[in-house]
């Protein structure tokens, strides 16, 4: 099983006739995702290479069942666009855009809680969500990923970062280690998806053995996943915090990665994941040494954490 | 299901827009206009930056005392001598020359705002700022003003009373009413205060700030309730919807983050010695780290994005040479869609048109990396050299800087 979408998925693109939707649309199309849909009211009737483009989610979903929607809608359009995704009958949304208003994140994540408590938000500035094999909604390589094997150990990630998770990604599949699916919560400060979220599905799901977390400074997300884990989780998780070294008082890219007032330090996340339980990678020189190089000569700091865990379960 | 490599022409790729933007922190008196546009009282009062214009803007206010205000983006003001009262024109020529130039914390006092003083009977403080972990709004709000809130915080943590508001519902008269009263402010500021802190509200909302703060925020002998002073930090995400031209141009940037800045370029200005190039914010920072655990420190921040062009990487590392305090070069890439190869040719296009004099160096890693790999092989010398793993990257390029 994979955790929020997989084979079944139908997604419809918000933005699929723009130059983003196109190109990741298609590139999903390619990988096997099920890409039923399009949005532009103004080319409603047309099609985008074979996929056909309707005025409104709500049209979308009437006639091709889309139950996710993937949003590649500039910013200032992204809080009708996640409203029109939820009204308009979808499950599950994935908003890729990056530079998002704090105050609109707030708001719509407060208003589909209350008036569409059944739609999960995956984003903004996000990667999006793969299931490797099944489906790929987002502007993840696919190919890097690999997909899971029926009785064997294999992964489940969630992380703030997207390059750092690629990086986990290929080098899984270097070592032979599939991923059950691979969800990038996004560097903002109000994500729809929090680690918890994830958490929880793949700790419920049969085929995940491990979970990988990737997290940044900023917020405490990282410290309430550690909460979570040390009352709710009995699978092995490894994780590893960026920005140990980041200056106070500055966004590191991402809008959500600041240290503010004290608060949001590498240093508090990893004390409270390791408190949880968590193989943290504070350092990569000590974790290389410990578990050694790969068969490529070329192992980084964070999946070598994690291959000591699926070592572990692995036996 | 998926098979291969999926390979598509670079060229066709779409540069990923509307990239996150830089928050804007506004200066004091730039707070008060800005709080000025929600109707939020705040004193009357002019910014010069020349003596001449702070003597010329006490007289046009036409009454005295008035107050001298150094303005720089950092606390302790007042005690670093940049907060004067003066009672006429020649004590605001020499408090003027006394706090135009001056250093405080690192920042040069360029702007000095002159405002009519007030009489204050007490000092409040109040905020709105987002609280990520419930994911609403919280206002914090503290019969003792005039400090520094987390000393309050620290000293005496009940006299902050606090509201979460839900951004679907707003805050509403009442729960502001409530909410005065919980923080016990005296009974004559009330219905001030809840004014104030429902323009207030407003300002942080409409107005599209990441922060909003009046310390202090003063109840006149009068029974007025003032703004004294203004904090603000605006969502450089919001700009699309602000004409922020003004406050965007009075950025506190250096040399290099200004440069970063005129080439959009995700840049974090720090002290080390270690230039720093990654693709992807989450790279960048473990790029940091991982400098910083072999040993060296890390002059800057950069995330160049996704997508290989050669510009980017010209402008990258233009920018990086140009800083003094660079004495080796971290090019750190990891290919997802953007292939090895790709970046590979971005890296060696850029290097033909421009000359750098640190040593580089190079880990690409990810997709075609092999490919990406051999594309540089023939270009390699102790100017540029390539390193299988961040880690021996990393080691090396500390090495480089010495």
């Amino acid at each position: 099983m994979a955790i929020f979408v997989d084979e079944n998925t139908k997604v419809v693109y918000q933005g699929l006739t723009g130059s983003q939707g196109r190109y990741y649309g298609l590139l999903n199309r390619d990988y096997g995702t099920q890409v039923v849909a399009g949005t532009n009211p103004k080319k409603a009737g047309t099609d985008v290479e074979g996929i056909p483009v309707f005025a409104s989610v709500a049209d979308a979903v009437a006639e091709t069942g889309a139950d996710a929607s993937c949003i590649f809608i500039p910013a200032p359009g992204v809080r009708s666009a996640v409203m029109e995704a939820a009204e308009g009958g979808v499950k599950f949304i994935v908003c890729i855009t990056e530079g998002v208003p704090a105050q609109d994140e707030a708001w719509f994540f407060n208003e589909l809680k209350r008036n569409h408590p059944d739609v999960q938000l995956l984003g903004p500035n996000c990667p999006g969500i793969i299931s490797p094999g099944r489906s790929n909604i987002g502007i993840t390589a696919g190919h890097i990923a690999q997909a899971p094997e029926p009785g064997r150990p294999n992964v489940g990630i969630v992380s703030r970062s997207g390059t750092l998770t690629y990086q986990a990604l290929y080098e899984l599949k270097l070592q032979g280690i599939g991923v059950t699916t691979c969800v990038g919560i996004g560097g903002d400060p109000v994500p729809g998806t929090s680690f918890i979220d994830c958490l929880e599905r793949f700790e419920a799901d049969d085929e995940t053995s491990a979970v990988m977390m990737i997290g940044e400074i900023g917020g405490s997300a990282e410290e309430e996943a550690a909460e979570y884990i040390k009352a709710n989780m009995s699978k092995p998780i490894a994780a590893y915090i960026a920005g140990q070294t980041a200056p106070a008082g500055k966004k590191m890219g991402h809008a959500g990665a600041i240290v503010s007032g004290g608060k949001g330090t590498a240093a508090a996340k990893m004390e409270a994941l390791d408190d949880a339980g968590v193989k943290v990678g504070a350092n990569p020189t000590g974790s290389r040494r410990a578990h050694g190089r790969d068969r490529q000569g070329a192992l980084s700091p964070l999946p070598s954490e994690l291959s000591g865990v699926v070592r572990g379960i692995r036996g | 299901m998926p098979t291969g490599v999926l390979h598509h022409d670079s060229k066709h790729r779409p540069r990923w827009r509307g990239r996150g933007r830089a928050d804007v922190d506004l200066f004091e008196y730039q707070g008060k206009q800005f709080f000025a546009g929600f109707d939020i009282p705040v004193s009357r009062g002019r910014a010069v930056t020349t003596v001449d214009d702070a003597v010329a803007a006490a007289e046009e206010i036409g009454e005295y005392p008035v107050v001298v205000k150094a303005q720089v983006q950092v606390g302790g003001r007042g005690k670093a001598g940049g907060i004067k009262l003066a009672d006429t024109a020649d004590e605001v020529r020499t408090y003027a020359t006394d706090i135009l130039g001056m250093d405080i914390k690192g920042h040069t006092v360029k702007v000095v705002w002159i405002e009519v003083a007030s009489d204050i009977a007490e000092e409040y403080y109040a905020s709105f700022t987002l609280d990520r972990s419930a994911k609403k709004h919280l206002g914090m709000l503290s019969a003792e003003g005039g400090v520094e809130i987390e000393a309050v915080a620290e000293a005496n943590p009940d006299a902050i009373a606090k509201i979460w508001i839900d951004p679907v519902d707003g805050l509403s008269e009442s729960a502001a009413r409530e909410w005065v009263a919980a923080a016990g402010l005296n009974p004559k500021a009330t219905d001030g205060a809840v004014d104030i802190l429902l323009k207030l509200y407003r300002a942080y909302t409409e107005g599209d700030a990441d922060l909003v703060e009046i310390n202090p925020l003063i109840l006149k002998p009068t029974g007025e309730v003032h703004a004294l002073d203004a904090k603000v930090t605006l969502d450089g995400n919001a700009s699309f919807r602000h004409d922020w031209a003004d406050y965007e141009a009075t950025q506190e940037r250096d040399v290099r983050e200004q440069a970063a800045y005129e080439a959009d370029l995700q840049y974090v200005g720090l002290e080390g010695s270690v230039g720093i190039i990654a693709n992807g914010a989450g790279l960048a920072m473990s790029t940091l780290d991982v400098v910083n655990q072999v040993g060296g420190s890390a002059a800057n921040f950069l995330d160049v994005g996704g997508g290989a062009d050669a510009d980017k990487f010209v402008s990258a590392l233009t920018i990086i040479d140009n800083d003094p305090r660079v004495r080796s070069i971290f090019i750190n890439i990891f290919g997802g869609i953007t292939r090895g190869e790709e970046v590979a040719n971005g890296i060696v296009a850029a290097l033909d048109v421009i000359d750098i004099s640190s040593p580089i160096v190079i880990r690409l890693d990810g997709t075609n990396a092999d490919e990406g790999r051999a594309i540089l092989e023939p270009h390699l010398s102790d100017g540029l050299q390539m390193q299988p793993t961040m880690l021996d990257a990393a080691r090396k390029v500390v090495e480089l800087a010495g």
